[in-house]
């Protein structure tokens, strides 16, 4: 065995540095795939323009930073009620009148709504990438032999933050409720006077919200051009599909095994194959596993 | 208080219901009986706004339920136990009952009227953590008509609230409902056990192939050849 391979003091470091890259990416994909997976969930509608609004969002970072040098992290704050009202208003443009009808044309109608935003994001911004470079990133954090910038780690922590805080905004409020006894039964939730389509909109509005956030936290960390939603919304089938179509916590634990499975083949084969690596893994999923690593079928797809 | 005139419905271009009018008075239980596909549940559809009649009106207190969406008509206090019970089965039977409170008028009295629901149905307090789609038959059927008393309705429609229930649960159900009309609360019931349900009935109506062919008082109708050679089989 080559003896830089060889389990000493430096190789534990090098794994320590893997696993916590691992869950710092696997936090910031947790928050990009569970607005797929709550629309998915609640509206059964698969949103292909997911990407997009992520892409919406780091346009935003970079314009607010350009504009104001305003801080991403400052300029989640705004984001979120911003995608939300730009969810609702999609929503009401472009979604409502396809909620009923089949999965088809619900896929033409997301994945025209894709090709529209990026060819929107071409003509008003051009084709070039953008930087956002925050004073944070160039700041390291050293725990230990691993050595981190401060602004992944805080894009990590506002990504985590925000997921929790949605998954417990669908277990413990009422609205949360009411979201889920329509994706349960929309019959039976209109006959205990909930408004479905009320649900709809709201359900894709912070889905969206999510989405947008996401954008806001990556745009350090990642360059900003009209397709780079691509990258992300590809991985956040693949996470989506792991934890299980509609099922939050399971998107949470795929996003880390996602990020685990990059983190591991950009190391020890190069960053250009890490989609490969999740591809490979997405196909068995769907060979052995087509409900999700941990679904009885559509049992988790209703729970939360 | 409610009243039906001249419904005519359609799924697709198959007609459920022709001409049906009935009425519901205040306080009453009406018993609507008929064989299958008669068109009892497409009326209970009618009403609850699930399905939208092609011609004719339905009445609450002599006003035009038209334009009201079905959402909506829970508020008014028209709250219908769906066939087949449809809770919502992963959740648990509290976040069923609370989600029957989600209509404004029963929101602001939500505890007290889960507290009756618990007091008329123990098992379910019992069970108020387990999910509603582990539940029996008959607890399910309870959690579901526990659901919709918690939406305070005016009127309440049962369809088929005993269909595959053990003899014991039906009677149970049936007791049930006299209890909750009793309380002040208008009941439809849509009925299979037809001379359970006329017994329990003030008034009933008879469909046929969607068609209102028989109506009066229950005890009448009991007695009524047609309906006795019909459905009583005897």
């Amino acid at each position: 065995m080559d003896p830089a391979r060889r389990l000493g003091p430096a190789q534990i470091g090098v794994l320590t540095q893997l696993v916590v890259a691992t869950v710092l990416l696997g936090g910031i994909y947790a928050l990009i795939s569970v607005g797929l997976t709550l629309i998915f969930g609640i509206m059964r509608v698969v949103n292909f323009a997911h990407g997009e609004f992520l892409m919406l969002g780091m346009y935003l970072a970079f314009w607010a930073f350009v504009a104001f040098t305003a801080d991403p992290y400052f300029v989640v704050v705004v984001a979120i009620p911003l995608f939300f009202v730009v969810g609702l208003v999609v929503y009401g443009l472009v979604m409502r009148g396809v909620i009923h009808a089949s999965h088809n044309v619900q896929i033409f109608t997301t994945v025209g709504l894709s090709t529209v935003l990026q060819n929107v994001a071409l003509v008003a911004w051009s084709g070039d990438f953008r930087y956002v470079r925050p004073w944070h990133l160039s700041t390291v954090l050293r725990a230990g032999s691993t050595i981190f910038n401060l602004t992944q780690v805080v894009a990590s922590l506002i990504a985590v933050a925000l997921t929790l805080t949605l998954v417990a905004f669908m277990k413990w409020t009422h609205a949360g409720r009411v979201m889920r006894a329509t994706a349960q039964d929309r019959d039976a939730a209109t006959l205990m006077g909930i408004d479905t389509d009320r649900v709809y909109r709201l359900t894709f509005a912070i889905g969206i919200a999510a989405v947008g956030a996401a954008g806001v936290l990556v745009a350090p960390l990642y360059s900003v051009y009209p397709t780079a939603g691509l990258q992300f919304v590809l991985l956040s089938y693949v996470v989506v599909v792991l934890g299980g179509l509609g099922d939050m916590l399971g998107a949470m634990i795929g996003s880390l095994i996602v990020a685990a499975v990059e983190v591991a083949g950009s190391y020890l084969f190069g960053a250009a194959w890490k989609e490969i690596f999740y591809f490979i893994l997405f196909i068995l999923v769907l060979g052995f596993r087509p409900a999700g690593l941990f679904g009885q079928r559509g049992a988790g797809t209703l729970g939360v | 208080m409610l009243r039906l005139e001249g419904i005519d419905a359609f799924y697709g271009d198959l007609q459920a219901l022709a001409k049906v009018s009935l009425e519901v008075r205040d306080g009453e239980i009406v018993a609507l009986v008929g064989a299958n596909a008669a068109g009892k549940s497409t009326t209970l559809r009618v009403i609850s706004g699930l399905v939208s009649p092609r011609r004719g009106r339905v009445l609450l207190d002599d006003a035009d339920l038209g334009g009201v969406p079905a959402y909506q008509r829970v508020d008014r206090g028209i709250v219908q136990v769906p066939e087949g019970r449809r809770l919502f089965p992963f959740m648990t039977v509290a976040e069923n009952l609370l989600l029957g409170a989600h209509a404004e008028r029963a929101r602001g009295d939500r505890d007290r009227t889960l507290a009756h629901v618990y007091e008329l149905f123990p098992v379910l307090g019992e069970r108020r953590t387990q999910l509603a789609g582990s539940l029996s038959g008959g607890e399910q059927q309870m959690c579901a008509i526990g659901r919709a008393l918690m939406a305070r309705p005016r009127i309440l429609m049962l369809d088929e609230p005993t269909l595959g229930l053990a003899p014991v649960l039906v009677a149970r159900i049936f007791e049930t409902v006299r209890t909750i009309n009793s309380q002040g609360v208008t009941v439809l019931l849509v009925e299979q056990n037809v001379r359970q349900a006329l017994t329990l009935a003030h008034r009933a109506c008879v469909l046929e192939s969607g068609r209102l062919v028989l109506e009066g008082q229950a005890r009448e109708l009991l007695g009524d050849d047609r309906l006795k050679r019909a459905y009583l089989g005897l």
